[in-house]
């Protein structure tokens, strides 16, 4: 435009971004469901390998079983079941957002808690059902 | 030269050229996946410590002439991969721009999920299959 005086353009004002912001526990969750998602996407690996292992008879399925005995094997195991316990609980309140339910700010903030805590509590609970004897069921 | 008119074009499809396909997708296998997904931790805690001969057990055991679990965990895992690629997509689309980057990317994601449920629904098939 040749009216303006201007040559170099002036950096507009930017819109506050998650620098910015006081971090509220929805941020936290609705980042933790994205990070959980992307996590048990690598998850359906393991999945694919575990029944892969079932099918190729009892050796292959030993190997399988010793690496997820080891401690690095619980340890994802248990990284993995905390994951789908927090993407399936807050998927529930994706979907509950959805229908209309749940965006009052003290009912988000609230519920934000619920599934963090319950999330943990099933991780923790489902290991230690394993771990006392109490899984394995299926005879 | 189309016939068609421009609002018709684009009628019920938005900046997105393919309307609310991807979001309700997206929705419909996440409602399906509540109840599977609690149905694969109760599998998964009740084959815990269990050996492979325990666990073709509970793979093949037809309670209705069918086996249940099988199909159960066969129908899992494709929902799931399904969701799955959805969701990847969204992160992507947020976080890689540039179009032929988003083009590699999603390419690579549907190749790596394909591969994943066909071998899986190959395993389950060689477990439980009709042979």
């Amino acid at each position: 435009m040749a009216e303006n005086p201007q040559t170099a353009p002036r950096p507009r004002p930017l819109s506050p971004h998650l620098t910015i912001y006081r971090w509220p526990v929805t941020m936290a969750t609705s980042i933790t469901h994205r990070v959980t998602g992307l996590g048990l996407s690598f998850g359906t690996i393991l999945l694919a390998w575990w029944l892969v292992a079932v099918a190729s008879g009892p050796e292959t399925y030993q190997v399988f079983s010793s690496i997820a005995r080891s401690w690095f094997g619980q340890l994802v195991l248990f990284g993995f079941t905390w994951a789908l316990a927090y993407h399936l609980l807050n998927g529930i309140r994706h979907l509950a957002w959805d229908l209309g339910y749940g965006f009052a700010p003290a009912t988000a903030n609230r519920n934000s808690w619920i599934v963090y805590i319950l999330s943990v509590l099933a991780a923790v609970g489902a290991f230690a059902l394993a771990y006392t004897g109490k899984g394995g069921f299926f005879a | 030269m189309t016939m068609e008119t421009p609002l018709h074009r684009v009628q019920g499809l938005g900046s997105s050229h393919s309307g609310v396909r991807h979001f309700w997708r997206q929705r419909m296998t996440a409602a399906a996946l509540v109840p599977l997904a609690v149905w694969f931790g109760w599998a998964v805690l009740g084959l815990v410590g269990a050996s492979e001969a325990r666990v073709l057990a509970f793979l093949t055991q037809s309670p209705l002439g069918i086996p249940l679990n099988a199909i159960l965990l066969g129908a899992f895992i494709v929902i799931l991969i399904y969701h799955m690629v959805l969701g990847l997509q969204v992160v992507i689309d947020d976080y890689v721009y540039g179009k032929w980057g988003k083009l590699a990317l999603m390419f690579l994601v549907r190749a790596a999920a394909f591969a994943v449920a066909a071998i899986s629904i190959f395993a389950l098939f060689r477990i439980a299959g009709p042979v």
